[in-house]
């Protein structure tokens, strides 16, 4: 933290704060030291990140050509489209795929999310209460985390057979696999199962730090359960479970191996953006796959910028960053 | 807080006592059932894929709640050779593995410039690279599909190694700054002083201090990474080549509407057990590592 301010406001030794000096003096070597020891990060970053990012938003004014040309020869290499791949999402026959894939990622992320930080909630109340036996409990509440993406994709799979598990406990005989809602359910219950105990488990340390005075308080003012949940609990822990909520939504926009285990690939009622994209590029049609992925980014970024805008969530401590980028600022012109 | 809390008793009715300890009872009863619904909640399912495994293909259909008879048939099988499930387990250790350990030494690196040195860009460095960690797998996953393709890395280990950095170097380098970050700087600038150069105090003073936090994050991105699917799917279509959590999804029966369920059951628990296993010991660093970013 203390580095931080040094690199904002780049102190001349004379008014550089006093006691805030921790890190030593800038110096030109440590600049130095620090680049080299960033750049092997920063040129793997580059690889694996900004360079599928400049290349897909190449890729995708670019459409394969298929079939035969004029002269009854089979027609090779690419033709350049413009942002034809991208007018495309609204027309035809792909466009109502690709408005169905959108309208499964925003279906699934909002039905998941929502579920999953009530049920997370839920999970962390009781985990709070308990004091025997709670290296257990976070043990096994770690196993549904822990579960490879597609084994539980498998697992419910089996859970879902048309004479499995899921039909016989309540008694009914639906194909839960095949197309329809009833997939769409079984995909949002198997995640909701994957990834609850996940925020219950962010939730359940943010809920750890609240001092028990203020509960004793409450409770001598005659706050019952209720009340403290939705004055204490709730506001204390309101950070902790934005962060949560908005890392599972990021996450829940690239759904991918669930779906695509569970009920398979191809599907319309579960497959997602990302199943899409995947397909597409399957098929060797990289300029609308391309296209495909860059609106995804889009959307996932959009969904984080909003959100923290919005929310306020702290993700990576620039609000900490900002008070004390403005403290040092005020102290230096104090100084002056 | 202008109130002074005024000391009165709630309620002191004649029948206090018996209904407190009523009340109590009811208590801890309620919170005791609730811990056994979260218990059913997450190992309800695992339990089942653990019974399905080790029954036999005759009764895999049975909903007793244990395998009557109890049989190893499944796994015998899944290891037989015909599948190459343990070939794509060992593919899928050299992949975390490597993944892994590439992270980290990349990550021990940035965090150490982030967390102890001065320099300009800093938090934009940091926030660039925590935003990196959004990116969706699929994103990655066209473009460098074509360029492996291009370059003949399809089928290879590092096409998915290399990949697999865009979400473990993020997750390194934001779990090995916060840990560093809470590390006093005190010692090694005692060690500075004593005559030790930058270098020095870190090798000897930081790197054992921050033994735990490297542990954690090993822990975490060897999670992820053994549990990666997208680009291992993606990138290989060799079985020989292909990973567990892949080869799994592939496993099929001799005709389509007879999946091999059992087979797939056992060897859904063989690919997770090491990660239950490591879930049992070090429950208490993982926890850490995932809160640790959150609630700071």
């Amino acid at each position: 933290m203390s580095t931080r301010t040094a690199a904002a406001s780049r102190p001349t030794p004379d008014t550089r704060p006093p006691g805030r000096k921790k890190s030593g003096k800038r110096s030109a070597g440590e600049g130095r030291m620090a680049a080299m020891l960033l750049s092997p990060t920063l040129l793997v970053l580059a690889l694996v990140i900004a360079y599928p990012l400049v290349s897909a938003l190449y890729q995708s004014m670019f459409r394969e050509q298929s079939g035969l040309d004029a002269s009854g020869f089979v027609a090779e290499g690419e033709i350049f489209v413009g942002l034809g791949n991208y007018t495309d999402l609204f027309v035809g026959e792909s466009g109502a795929r690709f408005l169905n894939a959108f309208g499964n990622t925003t279906f699934f992320t909002v039905t998941t999310v929502a579920l999953e930080t009530v049920l997370g909630l839920c999970l962390a109340l009781a985990m709070n209460r308990a004091f025997r036996g709670r290296s257990f409990l976070r043990a096994s509440i770690l196993i549904p985390w822990a579960i490879p993406t597609a084994v539980s994709g498998l697992l419910w799979r089996w859970i879902f057979q048309s004479d499995g598990i899921a039909n016989s406990l309540i008694g009914s005989e639906i194909l839960w696999t095949a197309e329809g809602l009833t997939a769409k359910m079984a995909v949002i219950i198997a995640e909701v199962w994957k990834t609850a105990p996940f925020i219950g488990l962010l939730v359940l340390a943010g809920m750890q730090i609240i001092p028990e005075e203020i509960y004793e308080a409450a409770k001598i003012d005659g706050a019952g359960f209720w009340r403290q949940f939705r004055s204490i609990t709730l506001p204390l822990v309101k950070p902790t479970l934005l962060v949560a909520v908005l890392f599972r939504l990021l996450d829940a926009l690239r759904m991918f191996d669930l779906p695509f285990v569970l009920i398979g690939p191809g599907k319309e009622s579960v497959e997602t953006l990302s199943m899409l994209a995947w397909d597409e590029s399957n098929q060797l049609r990289y300029g609308s796959a391309s296209a495909f992925a860059i609106i995804l980014f889009l959307y996932v970024a959009l969904v984080a910028i909003v959100f923290v805008k919005l929310l306020g969530a702290d993700v990576a401590g620039t609000k900490e960053v900002r008070a004390l980028r403005r403290a040092t600022r005020t102290r230096k012109a104090k100084a002056l | 807080m202008t109130q002074i809390p005024v000391l009165t008793p709630v309620e002191t009715p004649d029948d206090a006592p018996q209904r407190v300890a009523w009340k109590r009872g009811w208590k801890s009863y309620s919170v005791y059932l609730g811990l056994a619904a979260i218990l059913v909640y997450c190992l309800a399912p695992f339990y089942w894929m653990l019974v399905s495994s080790f029954r036999r293909t005759a009764d895999i259909f049975d909903n007793t709640l244990l395998p009557q008879p109890f049989s190893a048939e499944n796994y015998i099988k899944v290891f037989d050779g015909s599948t190459l499930f343990g070939q794509a387990l060992l593919n899928s250790l050299i992949v975390a593995g490597v993944t892994t350990a590439a992270a980290l030494v990349l990550g021990i690196f940035a965090a150490y410039a982030i967390s102890r040195l001065n320099f300009r860009f800093k938090s934009v460095i940091l926030g660039v690279i925590i935003a990196t960690s959004m990116f969706p797998g699929i994103s990655v996953v066209v473009p460098l599909l074509r360029l492996f393709t291009d370059i003949g890395w399809i089928n290879t280990y590092q096409a998915m190694i290399v990949p697999n950095l865009s979400f473990a170097i993020p997750l390194a380098v934001w779990n090995l700054t916060t840990f560093m970050k809470a590390l006093p700087f005190d010692l090694e600038e005692a060690a500075m002083i004593d005559g030790c150069s930058k270098w020095q105090a870190f090798r000897k003073v930081l790197l054992p201090l921050a033994a735990p936090g490297v542990f954690t994050t090993a822990i975490l991105t060897f999670i992820h990474s053994w549990n990666e699917f997208i680009i291992a799917l993606s990138m290989v279509n060799d079985p020989t080549v292909q990973t567990a959590t892949v080869a799994i999804s592939k496993f099929t029966g001799a005709t389509e509407f007879q999946a091999p369920f059992g087979e797939q059951m056992a060897a859904g628990v063989i690919v997770t057990i090491p990660l239950v296993i490591m879930v049992l010991i070090f429950q208490r660093r993982i926890v850490e590592g995932l809160t640790s970013g959150a609630t700071k």
